[in-house]
């Protein structure tokens, strides 16, 4: 029997990454399509049909890159930084539910590949992680933009991770459990979070969005100030690593929004969970593209006033309402 | 975090100290998505706080100044396009007035207006150009494609009447290069008529997000005093509270017989050069609407001295003269006589003026050239002290600098 369940594990692990992996690919080539009907362009649609094949000849591109080394980096921390950046956007949604437990000759089976009581303490602790990456490549990197990149991305993590703890505090409350296929079982039955938590969906959606470093919060790249910043000196595959975790955590974000504001899986019965979770995560997915052609980019100190004078504030007076209701002191 | 330092005691604290607090020395360029060009900027750093901003220039040198003097006066005009090349036809007016100037030549009025029409053109084309790529530097990037498809109608219009989209060197010594094509004025209404609601959606993107005042707001504040000490001119003069413009203060092309307003703002920073430049589209399109009514489908384009100005192609298969005139001009160009002049004009970005000595040949003798992004580009280390490497951006961004003007 434990063989058995470690068999289905390491089934759902590969899936899951394989699942990713093309999401990421197919999530850049929808970007650039979309950002490319945004700007009155076509985007990429010369590979395959409509462009379905360019994210494999990106990948082969990649990989045959070569990898450079710049002299005077640091060659232990320079390799091992995208690393870290993937794992870590990987490693999180090894907790997100994808859909409703199926019963498969016998056997029900959880789509999500571990269930622990604390969930939503394991995907903060990972989503930081990944910030790691990214201060790592910048120090290492010898290059006066990636360590700029680099420092602007620890000054971010401090700005917007409190208000973004913050933020979910009211569902746990409401739930009473960190587990998150508790707290998408209690939407399915009840209500979904978003209509009774607006203002700590919008912080959560804004600091999911400098999470993934994606503008109106990519200051870590800045394209027009630090060039390239963290990653200024990567090329091929590594490069492509940073470019994977940006992409991958994306949707992790987007997993998240739907998992504990849009009650993850649950919808109407015409169409089985997992579509309607994939249809929510495209749905936000979409708006993060939409947001990369609109808006402009904040100032990294203007981020900072802005997640402590605003965010948190906010988050955390929510929080206290919610304590209050939940405790019945109102 | 940098709004709060005052610049005097950063550079007390700062750069005084800057033995002990290590300093970073970053070359922004001359490679760099956002200098528009080869500009680089030796930025002394302090975290990100930027001690001190030195543009090092010199990368597209072409010496313009020096070529010119080898050419003739007619032939020297192809390479004021070259200078400011986002609005070719204003640095061309600048050096036709000028030689005409010194020469005394009479141009016809209605030159004159579609001279006018075509510098607002240019004027027109140059700031979509500016917003577009100011924008997308601040992070926003898909308002350069709706600028650069509004340009495209511009580049369309100056293609028509000039046969090239870039570089058109369409005004001449003594008027214009051709007429105005059949079928100009309709088109060019049609694209009167149209622009006022593509700028309201400009608007509607940018002006009023919050996001863009937020960048700047505040940022690269320059005051009257050294905007005038630095010789800044155009927009980023009168968003300091200036109200200098050539066209009203020193009226050349009939500029006086047209209703437009000079948008001026008094607090210097980066919000108030974008204003200004946003509304001086708007004028610019007034401006253009009244010159489109003046102008008289058909009348003189150029002058009848010929002299100056080739004779049209009947003429000289006909007439002895009319060839004789042709080939002078052509072989030989014309003479200038002695003399020096001066003579500016309101360019999209400042003054532009060629300052001409002739020594009475048909070449001239010194050839100079005051190009605005020069001189404007000399406000950006007092732009830039105290503040952040993002607000360099912004304030290389709001100064509209082009590097073929720089380094003429």
């Amino acid at each position: 029997m434990i063989l058995l369940s470690v068999v289905i594990t390491v089934v759902k692990v590969i899936i899951l990454i394989g699942i990713l992996m093309t999401g990421f690919a197919y999530t850049m080539l929808l970007e650039r399509r979309l950002l490319g009907f945004f700007q009155l362009r076509l985007g990429p649609n010369r590979v395959g049909p409509m462009g379905l094949l360019q994210p494999l000849a990106d990948a082969i591109k990649m990989m045959t890159k070569e990898d450079l080394l710049p002299s005077a980096a640091d060659p232990l921390v320079f390799r091992l930084a995208p690393v870290a950046a993937l794992f870590a956007a990987l490693a999180v949604d090894a907790v997100i539910p994808f859909g409703a437990p199926i019963h498969l000759f016998g056997l029900t089976i959880s789509l999500d590949i571990a269930n622990p009581g604390i969930g939503l303490l394991y995907v903060f602790a990972f989503s930081s992680l990944g910030v790691y990456g990214l201060v790592l490549a910048g120090w290492s990197s010898q290059n006066k933009y990636s360590l700029l990149g680099g420092v602007r991305s620890s000054a971010q993590l401090i700005s917007y991770e409190l208000a973004m703890g913050l933020s979910v505090l009211g569902i746990l409350i409401t739930v009473g459990s960190a587990n998150l296929e508790t707290i998408v079982q209690f939407q399915a039955h009840h209500w979904w979070f978003v209509f009774t938590q607006v203002i700590p969906f919008l912080v959560f959606f804004t600091t999911a969005i400098a999470e993934t470093n994606r503008i109106p919060f990519d200051l870590p790249e800045a394209e027009s100030e630090l060039v390239a910043g963290y990653h200024t000196e990567y090329s091929g595959i590594r490069f492509a690593m940073f470019y994977m975790a940006e992409y991958i955590n994306m949707i992790t974000a987007s997993g998240m929004a739907v998992t504990l504001f849009f009650g993850g899986w649950s919808g109407w019965s015409f169409l089985p969970p997992i579509i309607w979770f994939l249809l929510k995560v495209g749905a936000f997915l979409f708006v993060f593209i939409w947001i990369r052609a609109t808006l402009p980019r904040f100032r990294y100190d203007r981020l900072m006033n802005f997640g402590w004078k605003v965010l948190v504030p906010l988050a955390f007076v929510y929080v206290l309402a919610t304590a209050a209701l939940a405790s019945g002191a109102i | 975090m940098a709004q709060g330092v005052k610049t005097d005691d950063l550079f007390e604290t700062g750069l005084h100290s800057s033995l002990s607090r290590e300093s970073m020395v970053l070359n922004l360029g001359p490679q760099h998505p956002a200098t528009h060009g080869v500009l680089r900027v030796r930025l002394t750093l302090d975290g990100e706080t930027v001690l001190h901003a030195e543009p090092v220039i010199g990368y597209l040198h072409t010496g313009f100044e020096k070529t010119a003097e080898t050419h003739t006066y007619q032939q020297a005009n192809t390479l004021t396009d070259r200078m400011d090349y986002l609005s070719p036809l204003t640095n061309n007016l600048a050096y036709v007035l000028a030689v005409e100037k010194l020469m005394g030549i009479e141009v016809p009025k209605r030159a004159q207006y579609i001279r006018v029409l075509f510098s607002e053109l240019s004027r027109l084309g140059s700031h979509l150009v500016w917003l577009g790529t100011h924008v997308m530097d601040l992070g926003a990037m898909s308002v350069l494609f709706y600028c650069l498809r509004e340009r495209e109608l511009i580049l369309d219009l100056i293609e028509q009447t000039a046969g090239v989209r870039m570089n058109p060197s369409y005004f001449r010594v003594g008027g214009l290069a051709y007429d105005l094509p059949e079928g100009f004025h309709e088109n060019c209404q049609r694209f009167l008529d149209g622009f006022p609601k593509w700028m309201q959606s400009y608007k509607n993107l940018v002006q009023g997000n919050p996001l863009i005042e937020d960048r700047l707001k505040g940022v690269g504040r320059l005051s009257k005093e050294d905007a005038l000490a630095l010789s800044a001119t155009g927009p980023i003069l009168r968003a300091s509270g200036v109200p200098m413009d050539l066209r009203k203060s020193d009226p050349y092309c009939f500029y006086d017989e047209f209703e437009f307003d000079v948008p001026v703002r008094t607090g210097g920073d980066s919000f108030d050069r974008f204003w200004v430049r946003m509304e001086e589209m708007e004028q610019s399109v007034r401006i253009m609407n009244q010159a489109l009514a003046k102008i008289d489908p058909v009348g003189a384009y150029t002058t009848t001295d010929r002299k100056v100005s080739l004779p049209p192609r009947e003429e000289i298969y006909g007439n002895m003269e009319a060839l004789i005139h042709q080939f002078k001009l052509v072989s030989g160009g014309f003479n200038v006589p002695k003399g020096e002049v001066y003579q500016g004009v309101e360019g999209p970005k400042g003054e532009m003026g060629f300052y001409i000595v002739s020594d009475g040949g048909a070449r001239p003798y010194r050839w100079r050239a005051r190009t605005p992004s020069f001189y404007n580009l000399q406000t950006m280390p007092t732009m830039t002290r105290g503040g952040l490497v993002a607000d360099v951006i912004v304030a290389i961004g709001t100064i509209d600098i082009v590097l073929g003007d720089v380094d003429k």
